[in-house]
């Protein structure tokens, strides 16, 4: 049973302050903090759970700059086999389509019984490379997965629809699916793995460029001021107070 | 020549779904002085769909097929590539679903056909096609370009448009399905129904969600006092449910519950869209977050800029000593 990740570096913006560089098409990275795509890292782990079950290798990839081998280092840490980064030259430029393109590439060479990505990514957020993969390696996928389970060259999934329901699907291997946050608790590296990756390889993939793309971000922007909420200044004790009084006033407690 | 613009209509479990109606609203403004508005319903034994469709297209073309009855991306990958090719329409709109995630993107890539996903808006500017995106987790926006070509497949974000009442009357054409076999790699099994918990977060006059914000599972005791003391139920965002710290039948938002409280307090919430979904609806909404730049605050109607570690003990004592007067 070989396997392959597919994984990104991205920025974590949920708490940071987040500025467009003078091009307008990208983001100042400088004083973020990178690291796995939180879905990616679910992925990740369920390739080691299913390793646990069945003997294989785990290949990791990605598409990213040079600083991605962080991520990718600490994937080899968790136990992944090896990793193989892909560096297009013109990185900054290239789409979901193309990111696509570049992994179908290097995963054909390989016999992977399963390919695992996560759902979304937290930058783009586009949720198309995985379905889109599967496309270019002319095999079956399933989105958004959240419990998966191997029965005779078939993979038993559930994926996550709204509201709560779930669709459960019998996909025959091989085959790509995206796997949503929450699948599985993502482990952490032991000191012993961490030292263990350092010996294993990263395979870098260069000297090329992402071609065909389909979509091309024009400008970047801030969210234009819309509604805004009235926000309630002071320090603890007195915003407390001030709520208190909006809440009472409106019969709310 | 005339430019369609093409709906494709998600429905589940004999429902059509509330993004169709907003797709088909975006699909009108489109398609006015272009060509014509098409919705087009893949399933099987489809009357009572059709009959809900008609005041909302110009056209309804309905496929039916037994292996239709129930989504299979694959089975509509087949039927869509083939129709699209023969009918060349314009643009095609689906839904940043769980339904349009999981077939538009490799519909799109079998045709060879320039997608955008999740977005917030798109318009056609001298016959070029772009669209709007909110990246980044909502601080940023990006207008993006798609590719010259005949055709276009536009997935937009849930809750974007809100849809209009319909005032059309749809003739309906019907197309026979282009699947001819039976396909053996992807087969539908089930629905399985969400586990129903022990408290019932729609029904609360008083909701509160706590969000990744709270940092440690053992902060959970504090925001359980807060939800006592001011008489809600405890709710919560995803990434609290994936830590396991609260019940899937706590989550608030698109893969979890709607709910529409007298009052709806977002704690440590950073308001990704996917969660608005499920809130957005209840007459008053407070936002506790430390972030100002959090989306959270856009949505709600008062904001608390602080650490809620600060301040949910202050509001706890207040109202505990309000409550007792």
């Amino acid at each position: 049973m070989d396997i392959a990740v597919c994984i990104k570096r991205v920025p974590e913006t949920a708490e940071a302050a987040v500025n467009i560089d003078s091009s307008e098409k990208r983001i100042v990275e400088d004083q973020l903090v990178f690291d796995i795509n939180e879905a990616d890292n679910y992925a990740l782990e369920e390739a080691l759970l299913l390793r646990e079950k069945e003997e294989g290798e785990i290949t990791l990839f990605t598409v990213g700059p040079e600083k991605s081998d962080e991520v990718m280092k600490m994937g080899l840490a968790k136990g992944a086999t090896r990793g193989v980064r892909i560096t297009p030259e013109n990185l900054d430029s290239i789409d979901s389509y193309t990111i696509a393109k570049l992994l179908a590439e290097q995963i054909k060479e390989g016999k992977f019984d399963i390919i695992l990505t996560g759902c979304i990514s937290s930058d783009a957020g586009n949720s198309q490379v995985g379905v889109t993969l599967a496309e270019l390696l002319g095999i079956p996928h399933a989105s958004l997965v959240i419990k998966m389970e191997l029965e005779d060259g078939n993979a038993i999934v559930q994926r996550e629809l709204e509201g709560g329901l779930l669709e459960e699907l019998k996909i025959k291997l091989p085959a790509v699916f995206t796997i949503q946050t929450g699948i599985n608790e993502p482990r952490y590296a032991s000191i012993l793995g961490i030292k263990r990756a350092a010996q294993k390889e990263i395979k870098v993939v260069g000297h090329i460029t992402g071609e065909g793309m389909k979509t091309e971000i024009v400008k970047m922007y801030y969210p234009p001021a819309g509604k805004m909420a009235e926000i309630l200044e002071g320090g603890p004790d007195e915003v407390s107070g001030k709520l208190c009084e909006v809440l009472k006033g409106k019969g709310l407690l | 020549m005339t430019k369609d613009i093409y709906v494709i209509v998600e429905h589940r479990q004999e429902n059509i779904r509330d993004i169709t109606f907003e797709l088909l609203t975006k699909g009108y403004e489109l398609s006015k002085d272009r060509g014509k508005l098409n919705a087009v319903l893949l399933g099987y034994q489809n009357e009572k769909l059709v009959d809900s469709l008609k005041p909302f297209a110009d056209t309804i073309i309905n496929i039916e097929d037994e292996r239709l009855k129930d989504f299979n991306a694959e089975y509509y990958q087949i039927a869509l590539s083939s129709l699209l090719q023969e009918k060349k329409p314009f643009i095609t709109l689906t839904g940043q679903t769980a339904f349009g995630i999981d077939f538009a993107p490799s519909l799109a890539t079998s045709l060879d056909m320039p997608y955008t996903a999740d977005c917030i808006n798109v318009e056609i500017d001298n016959e070029k096609v772009l669209t709007e995106k909110q990246i980044y987790g909502g601080k940023v926006n990006s207008k993006v370009l798609l590719a010259d070509n005949w055709g276009y497949i536009v997935s937009l974000r849930p809750g974007s448009f809100a849809p209009k009442e319909g005032e059309l009357s749809a003739e309906v054409t019907t197309v026979p399905s282009a699947i001819t076999e039976d396909i053996d790699y992807r087969n539908f099994v089930q629905y399985v129904e969400a586990v129903k918990g022990e408290v019932d977060i729609t029904q609360s006059d008083i909701v509160i969600g706590i969000g990744r914000g709270i940092k440690e599972d053992k902060n959970l005791p504090l925001m359980e006092e807060f939800a006592k003391s001011i008489g809600g139920v405890l709710a919560c965002s995803r990434p609290v449910v994936d830590a396991g710290w609260l019940p899937k039948d706590r989550q608030v938002g698109s893969s979890g519950k709607t709910v529409k409280p007298k009052l709806y307090i977002a704690v440590g919430i950073s308001g990704a869209f996917q969660h608005v979904m499920g809130m957005k609806a209840a007459d008053i909404i407070v936002a506790i977050n430390k972030d100002p730049n959090a989306p959270i605050f856009t949505v709600a109607d008062y904001g608390i800029v602080a650490d809620l570690f600060q301040v949910i003990p202050k509001l706890n004592a207040k109202i505990t000593e309000m409550k007792g007067a």
